[in-house]
């Protein structure tokens, strides 16, 4: 995978070993994200595709290995990335609307005491008509659906105007009619150029949504096209020869 | 009219302003689900205020907050020890911890001669709210005589001064602080300093504790921190509202709460007054049933 192409990739994790204290939850994992592609990480259960995601992201603290992105370091490429944490992972009985959460996308332009702006509004509500969440902007996020949320959560990354997309089981728990949505933003945002990374547990969609994959169980087994990579050699492997369901 | 200015005034203002105080950064701990932070902070910090009173012989604020951040720097090193070589949940550890800590502080206090100031257990639970007068408020037209008002219980000062720069630090640092209490992963993403945020959280509320604590004791202190914002959560949706509501019931659980244990016991027949402090934490107790019974945002 040594393409020259490659080397400024929007995202590279090289020889990347994570631990949450105990034994070592990734060891020595490589990434390569392509450009304007959309990558899923695929793996069984603690396979680490969640911890690999917010390594990339600085969220956890590798023992070593190095992320970079377009050959940076990440934190001189923030403002060029957006992260969908998993929906579980926040508390929905917040007290605040669906808006205001797509506002908080706008948090680097906003910065710490300037005004929101009926600009900055139009903006989020725009971000939440693209994931047909507009209807509910002043909704108490409590009240949504488990695929609203997610697409809350969706439009909150869009409203970052981002070039590159990192999203943590963005169809882990959602209805149909949510599921097609997001791979239709998501699709729309690759076809448009940027970079599209998902950690993604059904292996019966991955041909259709994705064109590169990343097998993964605690190191990376196989990563590359879709096409090429995504067999059942390569998966008998990532899943230790117990495949849940084949693809 | 003058006895009331002199007498009631100020302890009910004391009492308002460190119940507000309190209840600012206990929303947000409230919504981190981390609310016994205050609790165990009004434990942890009694020892390093005796402590810091024994060595420095005042209770000026500087001292009393060194004391107190001595103290919980050793719980964070006690809880973490525990944790490691006792091999037990960190739960446990903390509530060893804490109620060593506070036990601690209560025997340094008995061993100790604080007679000459409001230390002393008593105080440490219950503050001495009712002792805090204006004897200067008797003078007629005190509230604007410029003389009469310098003598205002510095308590009054401290802990007015203490809301305002817990105020305005949460006005300043509101938008991360709200990003990161709601979604911490994406705050992080986003390069916001997380941990610092969390810590200056603790500060707020360390300091709220600190500067409460002896006018009002531990006992309110552990209540303002939980139960306005708890009540004021029942209330409404909006985070704004929700410090807006917690900052009402605060006021109202102090002043009603002093009012009545100054006067609620006459009026029963009842010959003696009861503790401000114990009724202000019955008061906000009882708001908080109240509104867990009708308030309009209940969870279903």
């Amino acid at each position: 995978m040594k393409d020259t192409a490659l080397l400024s990739a929007p995202l590279q994790v090289q020889d990347l070993t994570v631990s949450y204290g105990g034994d070592p939850v990734l060891t020595g994992a490589d990434l390569t994200v392509p450009e304007g592609e959309m990558t899923a990480i695929i793996g069984p259960n603690g396979a680490g595709k969640s911890t690999l995601l917010k390594s990339a992201l600085g969220l956890v603290k590798p023992l070593s290995g190095t992320i970079t992105a377009w050959d940076q370091p990440l934190a001189a490429q923030r403002d060029r990335i957006a992260y969908v944490p998993q929906r579980a992972s926040v508390d929905w009985d917040f007290p605040t609307t669906v808006l205001e959460v797509a506002l908080m996308g706008l948090y680097r332009q906003l910065g710490l005491l300037r005004r929101t702006r009926p600009h900055h509004r139009d903006k989020a509500l725009a971000c939440l008509d693209r994931v047909g969440m507009s209807d509910l902007a002043d909704r108490q996020i409590g009240q949504l659906s488990g695929g609203q949320q997610q697409r809350v959560f969706l439009a909150r990354a869009l409203a970052q105007e981002a070039e590159l997309y990192l999203l943590d089981e963005p169809f882990a728990g959602v209805d149909a009619a949510t599921e097609a949505a997001i791979i239709t933003v998501l699709h729309g945002l690759r076809d448009a150029g940027k970079t599209v990374l998902c950690v993604h547990h059904d292996l019966s969609t991955v041909p259709r949504y994705f064109d590169h994959v990343c097998l993964l169980n605690r190191h990376t087994v196989a990563q590359g096209p879709t096409a090429t990579t995504f067999t059942d050699a390569n998966l008998m492997r990532t899943y230790d020869g117990r495949l849940p369901t084949a693809a | 009219m003058s006895e009331f200015i002199a007498l009631s005034l100020p302890p009910m203002l004391i009492g308002t302003l460190a119940a507000m105080a309190c209840a600012l950064p206990g929303n947000f701990l409230l919504l981190r689900r981390q609310s016994l932070i205050g609790d165990a902070i009004s434990h942890t910090v009694l020892p390093g205020i005796v402590v810091a009173f024994l060595l420095t012989g005042s209770l000026a604020a500087l001292p009393m907050m060194l004391g107190a951040a001595a103290a919980a720097l050793l719980a964070v090193v006690l809880i973490e020890l525990i944790r490691r070589f006792g091999r037990v949940e960190p739960g446990a550890a903390m509530g060893v911890v804490f109620t060593t800590m506070f036990a601690a502080g209560v025997l340094l206090l008995e061993q100790t001669d604080t007679a000459s100031v409001h230390l002393d257990v008593e105080h440490a639970l219950y503050g001495n709210l009712e002792s805090l007068i204006w004897l200067d408020g008797f003078v007629p037209g005190a509230l604007t005589d410029p003389q009469a008002l310098a003598t205002l219980p510095p308590e009054l000062t401290r802990m007015a001064l203490t809301l305002a720069v817990i105020a305005l630090a949460l006005w300043i640092f509101w938008r991360p602080l709200a990003l990161a209490t709601f979604d911490n992963g994406f705050a992080q993403s986003l390069g916001l300093p997380v941990t610092t945020l969390s810590l200056g959280l603790v500060v707020c509320a360390a300091m709220a504790a600190v500067a409460a604590f002896d006018a009002v004791g531990s006992i309110i202190v552990i209540a303002m921190f939980i139960c306005p914002p708890a009540s004021a959560r029942l209330m409404t949706n909006d985070l704004k509202h929700q410090i807006a509501w917690s900052l009402a019931f605060a006021a109202l659980s102090a002043t009603l709460g002093y009012v009545l244990a100054g006067y609620g016991p006459l009026w029963l027949g009842a010959e003696a007054s009861v503790s401000a402090a114990g009724m202000i934490a019955t008061v906000s107790g009882l708001i908080l049933g109240g509104t867990a019974l009708a308030g309009p945002h209940r969870k279903a």
